[in-house]
């Protein structure tokens, strides 16, 4: 009888460890809807790049500015979807939204990011395009891998996930775009399926 | 077995206090309000339950001001995640043994 109650101490200490250090409500369903998102960019991209007239895309042509303009609107989207399912899932587990676990997965996901996002923009002012997806792709993985130590343990796997397309797209700079839809439309919905499956189905 | 149980700390044999414990085990402080909440006790239970981990010098309370705002956080003591330490070790031996 003794040792149940201390088997249960120790259960309870695992979970209060955890618990107060991991934020558990991150939304796999967000993954799968930010994957189908970019992947509904990347065939608007696509088509943009096939209806251009020019063989070479510049910074001030229309084509571009669209280009920007999808890859912005992916991401408000995304975050913005995210950022629901996650409020929506952490009051169903009774969780609260901005507590310490949290504001440490935003903080360490936004290091890597930024730093990524303004390298990025370092190197089109330098004119280095082709360094431009394996680069996104890095730093986000980057992000991914950094943040996963105080969330779900998925989200390590698909920070090296990233960070391994990354490296391989150096090697394939013509065709950025398409390591784009692996990275961010078939790993997220990938990995977004699988936590779905695993924590969000209940 | 003797041995063992004496390891066994009394402090710690509360729910709530091996509960802020443990939370001041893996974090380096955490406040009032999110001790609360993550124990889900009410801000009596939880007081007297710190100030008897304070009074063992277990964890050391922080209070100051944000903005207008007093907050008060928890701080484990060197001795406490020691005695927290010896705690787990004799649980887990307590377990095995049986």
């Amino acid at each position: 009888m003794e040792a149940s109650k201390y088997l249960k101490d120790i259960q309870d200490i695992k979970e209060m460890m955890s618990k107060s250090t991991q934020f558990i409500s991150l939304s796999g369903l967000s993954g799968v809807l930010a994957g189908i998102y970019a992947l509904l960019g990347a065939v608007y991209v696509n088509f943009l790049i096939n209806s251009h007239q020019y063989t070479y895309i510049t910074l001030e042509s229309k084509t571009f500015k669209l280009i920007l303009l999808t890859a912005f609107i992916v991401l408000i989207l995304s975050v913005g979807t995210a950022y629901l399912l996650t409020v929506k899932k952490a009051k169903k587990l009774g969780e609260h939204v901005w507590n310490p676990a949290s504001k440490r997965v935003l903080i360490n996901f936004a290091i890597p990011l930024i730093t990524g996002g303004i390298f990025s923009i370092l190197l089109i002012r330098q004119g280095h395009y082709g360094l431009i997806a394996p680069i996104t792709l890095l730093f986000y993985g980057l992000a991914c891998l950094n943040a996963s130590k105080y969330t779900l343990r998925d989200v390590r796997y698909l920070g090296i996930t990233q960070i391994i397309l990354g490296l391989i797209a150096v090697e394939f700079s013509g065709y950025g775009l398409w390591f784009w839809v692996l990275g961010f439309g078939i790993a997220h919905i990938l990995y977004g399926s699988i936590m779905y499956y695993k924590y969000d189905r209940k | 077995m003797k041995n063992i149980i004496q390891n066994i700390n009394k402090a710690f044999d509360h729910r709530i206090r091996l509960g802020i414990m443990s939370v001041l085990m893996v974090n380096e402080s955490a406040d009032f309000s999110t001790l609360k909440e993550l124990l889900g006790v009410t801000d009596g239970n939880l007081a007297s339950h710190a100030k008897a981990l304070e009074s063992e010098a277990y964890i050391v309370v922080e209070k100051q001001f944000i903005g207008r705002k007093p907050n008060t956080s928890y701080i484990a003591t060197k001795e406490g995640k020691k005695a927290f330490q010896d705690h787990i070790n004799a649980l887990e031996k307590l377990i095995s043994n049986t």
